[in-house]
């Protein structure tokens, strides 16, 4: 299928938006058309991340293009850089993936926790693709529950910090040059930067993934790492929140991404339906079909205008954690339902790689549980409007 | 140098596009608009030639209002600043290219640069037209030795190279069979082809830039130019809808049809 020029708008959102706005989005789609399309079910097939467009995202700005252009963003709006984020996964979840992880959970705790030498030392480089980060919360017994975690940074002497621990399902960690490392301290949850190659500190890919294949995922092993405190510890950083404010600001990303994801499906389902032939009539001219395409559009459309309104009370300082996680998990599960109906219009080719929907089908499975899965989405917008919560009996 | 390179905003070639019943224009109902193709390429080349020789790259564009947003875009890719000529209703390319001549005279830069042609109604005249009216030299169709460009090919000579003085400019173009290289005295109107340069994506700092660069608008009627048509469209049509094709046993058949039918041969 050719490369769609135009995204999906039903009910003109793209009305709502600004002159700069658009032409972000509009210079997002051409560089996926004509950059990512083209070798991206290749890289999946062959579960291997396409490196190459690192240093092409890194020069167009698309790694933290809301921070300011001292540290090497963009100042870009909050609805400028969900679009982006739409048109990059509307490629490759992966991609998007990528993007998330070195800009909303890299960049962001640099620039928001970091001493000012921290930030001079990595952002700049971060924002060009030149250096490639990784956020490592997660760990193989602490998923949905990281106030359990087990790694841990004991202070010692002269200045340094000795980490121990291990962490699981880390996007990028294999490639990537510094780590933003959670751990347990006596002092609570703190933050450290990692870099490639400290001793004791290994990161070995996950294979075997039936999603996101065409991005790196690795655990993160911590045996007696010693870090220097003042180029490591990220000093603004206390407690908890500090890493569950990144995941807000990727969870917004991921909110407007995964409607991409299933504006490609959406596109190709009915690009297909209209040119399947069978019982001599179009298959899009079944009232089988077209109840999923309405169904479809219907709830892409609803997505987009959430996602819109939700980066507009962002861009004010006013959306709440728990409107995030609405979005993120009504987005990304419609996504989910949208993938999964497009995959069944078209029939055997649904399975195959000559069309993007199974790949996106199977990609948003991740989607749908990293970031906070689907349930403890519900969870927080269930205490936000009860005032109890119910994570645990 | 100085350079100043016009930007049409287009009927995207993408978009559907219908006619309306009455055949008086398009249905512009859900039809996106861009920047004419061979404009970005013309654009293109100046920020280069501005890049490897340094000066001004100014933007222009008549039309509405809307034509703003073609020029920040070619403000985001690097051009300076913008001038919009606005004018409401029907201009063909000589009012075009009368209206060129005007801002000619109140920029005054050494080249001025072209899409060959806008990919709208596809005339391939104003380039001409404007360098005719300002008597000036003329390239048309600038061009590169091979097809769409590699980075080696990039590196390599550019299809536009300024002399070593800064008063004349070599320009390869398309011709049928192969290339011609012409050599103009500066001032010149050059038109370009497809195959220039292949025309940067806009960064996203540069985007953002490009909302504080200098947009001008001024009233196309206010610059004293005669934009009466001279060529009025009365009606537009849809290309007839293409039949089923049809196989022919043989040569001689062929022939037949050719001849009786299609009355062709
Ligand atoms: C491809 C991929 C990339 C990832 N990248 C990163 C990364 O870069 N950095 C990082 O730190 N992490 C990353 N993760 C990890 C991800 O964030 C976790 O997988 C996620 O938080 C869920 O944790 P878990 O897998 O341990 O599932 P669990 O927490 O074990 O959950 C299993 C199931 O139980 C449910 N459940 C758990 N608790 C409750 C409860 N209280 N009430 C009701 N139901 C509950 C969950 O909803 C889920 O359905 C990634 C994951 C994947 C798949």
């Amino acid at each position: 299928m050719a490369a769609s020029e135009e995204l999906t708008d039903y009910m003109g959102f793209q009305e709502l938006l600004g002159d700069e706005e658009r032409l972000v989005r509009r210079q997002a789609r051409q560089f996926v058309n004509a950059e990512v399309l083209p070798g991206i079910e290749r890289c999946a097939q062959e579960q291997r991340f396409p490196r190459d467009l690192v240093g092409r995202m890194g020069e167009l700005g698309f790694f933290g293009p809301t921070l300011p252009p001292e540290y090497g963003g963009a100042g870009l709006s909050s609805v400028a850089y969900g679009l982006l984020m739409y048109e990059l996964e509307r490629g490759d979840s992966g991609i998007r993936s990528f993007a998330s992880v070195q800009g909303a959970l890299v960049m962001y705790p640099i620039f928001t926790y970091g001493s000012e030498a921290q930030k001079r030392r990595w952002l700049p480089r971060l924002a060009r693709g030149e250096a490639v980060g990784c956020f490592g919360l997660t760990e193989p017994d602490f998923g949905s529950n990281p106030a359990g975690m087990r790694t841990r940074a004991v202070r010692e002497a002269g200045g340094t910090w000795r980490l121990d621990g291990a962490k699981m399902w880390i996007t990028n960690g294999s490639v990537a040059d510094v780590a933003v490392v959670w751990a347990r301290t006596d002092d609570g949850v703190r933050g450290f930067l990692v870099e490639k190659g400290a001793p004791g500190f290994t990161a070995p890919e996950m294979k075997g993934k039936w999603s996101l294949r065409a991005s790196v995922t690795s655990e993160l092993i911590l045996d007696g790492v010693r870090v220097d405190e003042e180029q490591s510890l990220l000093p603004g950083a206390r407690g908890l929140k500090a890493p569950l404010s990144c995941l807000t600001q990727a969870r917004y990303g991921i909110a407007w991404g995964a409607l991409g994801a299933a504006d490609a499906c959406y596109q190709c389902a009915l690009d297909y339906a209209l040119n399947r032939i069978q019982f001599e009539r179009p298959i899009a001219s079944f009232q089988l079909q077209q109840e999923k395409l309405a169904w479809m559009v219907t709830e892409l459309t609803k997505g987009q205008l959430l996602a819109l309104q939700l980066g507009r009370l962002k861009d004010r300082h006013l959306a709440t954690p728990a409107q995030v996680s609405m979005a993120k998990m009504n987005n990304v599960d419609a996504a989910r339902q949208i993938a999964a109906r497009a995959r069944t219009i078209l029939g055997a080719n649904g399975i195959t790689g000559e069309y993007p929907v199974m790949r996106h089908m199977t990609n948003l499975e991740s989607v749908y549980t990293y970031e906070g899965t689907h349930d403890m989405h519900l969870l927080i917008v269930g205490e936000a409007v009860t005032g109890i919560p119910a994570f645990r009996p | 140098m100085k350079l100043l390179v016009t930007v049409k905003r287009v009927e995207d070639p993408e978009s559907r596009i219908r006619v309306r019943p009455d055949g008086q224009g398009i249905v512009t109902d859900g039809v996106n608009y861009k920047m004419n193709p061979f404009d970005e390429i013309a654009v293109e080349e100046a920020i280069r030639l501005k890049e490897r020789h340094g000066g001004e790259v100014v933007v222009v564009s008549l039309g509405g209002p809307a034509a703003a947003a073609e020029l920040r875009a070619a403000l985001a890719m690097g051009a300076d600043r913008a001038v919009l000529a606005r004018h409401a209703g029907a201009l063909d390319p000589s009012g075009a290219a009368a209206l060129l001549e005007r801002l000619v005279a109140q920029e005054r830069p050494d080249l001025v640069l072209l899409g060959k042609q806008a990919v709208d109604d596809d005339q391939n005249q104003t380039g001409q037209l404007l360098a005719g009216r300002l008597g000036w030299p003329q390239a048309t169709f600038a061009s590169k030795k091979e097809g769409l460009e590699s980075p080696a090919e990039q590196a390599r000579e550019p299809g536009l190279a300024l002399s070593a003085d800064g008063a004349r400019l070599r320009v390869a173009r398309e011709i049928d069979g192969g290339l011609e290289t012409l050599e103009l005295e500066l001032p010149a109107v050059v038109t370009v082809d497809l195959r220039l340069n292949r025309p940067r994506f806009a960064s996203l700092p540069g985007i953002m830039k490009a909302k504080k660069k200098e947009l001008r608008e001024v009233e196309a009627g206010a610059l004293g130019a005669d934009l009466s048509p001279r060529v009025v469209v009365r009606r537009l049509l849809e290309p007839p809808a293409r039949a089923g094709g049809v196989k022919v046993a043989d040569v001689s058949e062929l022939f037949q049809r050719l001849r009786g039918e299609a009355k062709v041969v």
